[in-house]
Formats: C-alpha cells, structure tokens, sequence
C-alpha cells in the first residue's frame, strides 16, 4: 500500500503493472527497465526529503513491521510470560525471555495488530496500567535473573480510558520511570514506529535508545498539539515540524543516541533488511553494555537524563 | 455586572471600599469577606472550595517564617525547538508568564523549615503556563532532590500542573524520567518524599513524580489524572461521573493516602516526619 505522498511512485507501479508479466517485447523490456529505475530513483529522493508528517505517516503504516515482526525476526528463541500479578494480562505490552545469537535477554514491547480484529484484541498498541506493571514485573525478574532488557516502543499513547484511570495509569508509568531509571540491568530501548508521549516513556527509560530512521516520538501527537495550540487538528503539519519528532531531530536534540538506517522505501518496504540492521546494531550496544560495571551503567544511566534539559 | 460597574463609576469613590472587601466563592457563589478568605488561605468557609494558590502563598502556608531560603531561582526555560505555533513564539510566552508571575520558572524550589523540620520543598504554581513540566523545571526539581539527598532532608513537592509543556516537545516529556530518576535516588538512600496533589495534577506530573511518593496528600476536591476527561470520553463515548479524578475518587481508588484541608497541610506534613529516624 502506498501513502497519499507516494502518487508518483502509484503512478509508476501502474505503468509497471500494465506491462506483460511474461514475453514481453524488447521495447517492453526497456520500458520494464526504465519504469523500475524511475521507481528507485524517486523513492530515494521521495524519502531523503520526508517532512515531519510524512515520517509519521510512514511510522504508522499498517504493514511496518511490528514487535511480532521483530522477535520472529530477531530471536531464535522467545518464551512469552504473561500478567501483572494484580490484575490481568494486558495484550497491549508483550514481554518475554529471549535469544539473539549468544544473547540472552528479557524483551517487551507495545503490541499493534494487523488489522481491526487483531487490533481490538491489541488495543491498538495503547496499554493499560496493567501492561505497564507486567512490563516492570518482567524487567525485575530480568535484574535477577542477571539479563539486559530490550524494549520495543510503538505506541500511539497510554490507553486514555476511565478503567485505566480507575486502576492508576498515572502510579503504574510514574513507577516504571522510578524504577527503571535504577534497575540493575542494562537497558536498550528501539522506538520503531510511534513514541506516543507517557505510554512510550512509560517502557522506555534506559542506557541507550535507538530509532528506526523513519520512527517519531513526540510528547504529544500532532494532531493533539494542533487542536490545542493551533486550535485546529488540521494543522498538524505544522505541529510535526514545531515538536520536532524525527530521529534526526531527536539525535540532535541528543535524546537519541543512535539511528537505525532503514532501507529506501521504509522498514515496509523490507522488514528483513531494517531487522538486520537492527540486530548488528543491538549485538554492538549489548557488548558494550553488559562489559560496563552496575554502578558505572547506573551512573551513566542517571547523568543521561539528568543531562536533558540542563543548559 | 458589566452594567453594575459601568453604573457605579462616577460614584465610585465612596462605593468601591466597600465592595472591595468582598469577594466571592467560585463554587457555591458565597460572599465571603477577603479577610477571611486570605485568612483560611483562599479556603471557601462555607462549602470548603480550595482555590488555587501561588507557589508563595504555598511556601507562606507550609514553611515557618524567615526560614526558606530560595534554591536555583536563575533558572529559566530555554526554548530548546525555537518553538512557534499558530498564536505566536515560546518565547513571547515564556515573558508573558515571567511579567505575570514574577518567576522564572513553573516551579519555585528551595528549602525551610516546618514546624522547625528541615526540609526541601519545590512548589509548584499553576499560573506559571499552566504549571507546566520544562526542560527547566524539571531541571530544578531534580537539583532540589539532589539537594535533599546531599543533606539527607525529606523532599517535599507541591504540585500544581496540567503535565509537560509541549512547547519543548520531547525535552519536556524526558523531565518525566528526569524527575523520577532523582526520587530512585532518594528512595535509594532511605530519605522520604512525600507528594502533596493539588489541583489539577494530571498528565505528564501525574505520570512522574507526583505519584512515586512515600506518601500522597492532596486537597480536598483536587483534579489527579492522567488523561483528560474530553479525551477519555471521546474514548469511551460516555459521560463521566463529576467526581472522576477528583482527589476523593484517588483516595477510594487507593492511589492517596490522605485529603487534608488547606489548614491542616502543615501539621499533617510535620506530624508525618516526625515518624522518620534519621
Ligand atoms: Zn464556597
């Protein structure tokens, strides 16, 4: 599925497909060959210029690749666990042991659906407090058991719903800031799609985070910060590029510490290309973490943040 | 009213003494004179409506006379994003607020002593943007916290804040984590922090700080939430009960420990530390 911005690249797959698939002439061969390099070319310099709100049209695609995507994809071994202990099993937040080549780790992350039934029983990737007190069950058995965490952030926000504030949505993001911020174990945190604000930090402080090239994390959605500041949702264009919620934004605001380079079209486009990258890329920081001593990563950990917004 | 006081203009010279001394309760729309009024700390008598307060009055109400000292008051928000949105620039609004309310920040931090307690203390205030979470603020919250732990002294926060100020985007939602980080620290160290919830809480302050504390007080009737009513309702399409997130729905959820009126605040806070061994 191609996005609104992409017509010129509709355009192309068009012509493409009104070719023979088969015998074709050699004038047809050339013009098979002409059409697939326009294609390359155009989507190459369509996503080395993506504005703001085309990145969050792409970090919302319906066939990105979603954490299901990622463990399949990265792991060889993915044991699910479930429930908070206190109330329920949020399908919102999936967490679990797993191996990635040598290493073994503790990996959790929001949970979207493909399509709506999958979707419903996912809510959309929009967890409860429940999902956030497995999420924290989990990384404390990671501690004890002596393996770093992965997390996954791909969230359109915390569920806003009257039963997640009945049951202390606010205590179970503030507790996992608390206790994440001094878990005595590292921590990597990949936003891959959308960072939607308290529900993405909520399983996102850590030693290092990384972002897909076409992820956004933001605050507040655009939408969100266009009806109020601009009191008006359609401006949310312009409230895309005012939040600066890019991975290069980010990476200069240095909140971001590193970029996970998606292949030309978007991780969409071949998940199995953006996955590798992102497997080199967790082996490196994995190394390079699990050699750091505790009080050295927790120092580090508490400097990171203490650093944000200190000028 | 408007024609009231167009009305009375000529003759305001002798009648407006009078009418100064009045003033009345937003909720129950009781008159209550405004010695009165400032005397229960803006606390209607009649239905116990707690208006909102400055973080001066806060530190007036809660800190014994001559001890605060002022922590950080340079301190002031950086607009990291050059941000601007459809009514005009961060900037222009940081002013606005500063020339408002004679700060520099959101919050206003230091330390004093309660009830000849020690304490550090940071208070936030609500006309300040709306009490907001800043890069800055957050900045100053955390230096306080550093603050009580270097002098081993129980940290006190008042807050008053509709959660992060998108005006920083992303600096602002990483305070959450910043603030927090601070308290583990406390926490770590075996030094109490209590919460005072005052209206409103919600959002990003609800989601951090304000709710990773050994104890939680707020006032009676206080707005504790993390999403809004519009937006839960639009969620759910129903109507919400009025009392939904209010101070009194937290305390019978189990997410407060107590609701103390404005008058009590101090010896509450001071009775409770006196339980805490050094
Ligand atoms: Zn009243």
């Amino acid at each position: 599925m191609n996005l609104e911005f992409e017509k010129a690249i509709t355009e192309l797959d068009e012509k493409i497909a009104a070719l023979p698939t088969q015998d074709r002439t050699p004038a047809q061969a050339a013009d098979f060959e002409k059409l697939q390099k326009a294609r390359e070319t155009g989507l190459k310099e369509l996503y080395s210029t993506l504005t703001p709100w085309q990145t969050v049209q792409v970090a919302r695609h319906p066939e990105r690749p979603l954490i299901q995507d990622f463990i399949a994809g990265l792991f060889s071994e993915f044991i699910e666990l479930h429930g908070d202990r206190l109330f329920g099993d949020d399908h919102a937040i999936v967490g679990g042991f797993a191996t990635l080549d040598a290493w073994r780790v503790m990996v959790i992350g929001h949970q979207k659906g493909r399509g709506i039934d999958d979707n419903l029983k996912f809510n959309f990737g929009m967890a409860r407090p429940e999902g956030y007190r497995k999420a924290m069950r989990l990384m404390h058995m990671a501690e004890k058991f002596r393996v770093p965490v992965v997390c996954f952030i791909d969230t359109p926000g915390a569920y806003p719903g009257a039963d997640a504030e009945e049951r202390g949505q606010a205590e179970a993001i503030a507790r996992n800031l608390m206790e994440m911020s001094a878990l005595k174990t590292p921590i990597i945190v990949v936003v891959t799609g959308e960072g939607g604000s308290g529900g993405a930090l909520g399983i996102g402080v850590g030693d290092v985070l990384l972002m897909l090239s076409n992820a956004v994390y933001s605050v507040i959605s655009p939408e969100g910060c266009a009806s109020i500041l601009w009191r008006d949702g359609t401006k949310a264009p312009e409230a895309a590029t005012a939040l600066k919620i890019t991975a290069q934004a980010l990476l200069k605001l240095k909140v971001v510490d590193e970029i996970i380079a998606e292949p030309v079209g978007g991780a969409h486009r071949d998940p199995q290309t953006a996955i590798a990258t992102l497997r080199k890329s967790l082996i490196r920081n994995l190394d390079r973490l699990t050699h750091t001593s505790t009080g050295k990563l927790l120092n580090r950990r508490f400097e990171k943040y203490a650093r944000i917004g200190s000028y | 009213m408007g024609w009231f006081t167009k009305k009375q203009a000529p003759a305001a010279s002798v009648e407006q003494p009078k009418q100064d001394i009045w003033t009345q309760c937003p909720a129950c729309k009781a008159h209550v004179s405004k010695e009165e009024w400032d005397k229960t700390f803006k606390v209607c008598p009649r239905c116990n409506f707690h208006e909102r307060i400055t973080a001066r009055e806060r530190v007036d109400l809660l800190i014994d006379p001559k001890t605060f000292t002022e922590l950080y008051p340079k301190i002031k928000p950086s607009d990291p994003l050059g941000f601007v949105d459809g009514k005009g620039r961060y900037a222009d609004k940081i002013e606005e607020a500063r020339q408002k309310t004679g700060m520099n920040e959101s919050v206003l931090t230091g330390y004093g002593r309660m009830n000849r307690i020690k304490v550090a203390l940071a208070v936030m205030d609500f006309r300040f943007l709306g009490g907001s979470l800043a890069g800055s603020t957050g900045e100053k919250i955390l230096l306080t916290s550093t603050y009580a732990l270097k002098h081993r002294l129980p940290y006190i926060i008042v807050s008053a804040s509709g959660g992060a100020r998108m005006h920083e985007g992303i600096i602002s939602l990483m305070q959450m984590a910043k603030t927090c980080a601070g308290i583990a620290r406390l926490q770590e160290a075996n030094i109490p922090f209590i919460s005072i919830l005052t209206d409103p809480t919600t959002g990003g302050v609800s989601a951090s700080f304000a709710m990773v504390g050994d104890i939680h007080i707020a006032e009676p009737g206080a707005l504790i939430g993390f999403a809004g009513r519009r937006v839960i309702e639009e969620t759910i399409k129903q109507k919400l009960p009025d009392d939904f997130q209010k101070a009194e729905y937290l305390l019978d959820h189990g997410f407060i420990d107590l609701i103390v009126r404005r008058d009590q605040m101090k010896n509450t806070i001071a009775s409770l530390l006196k339980y805490y061994r050094r």
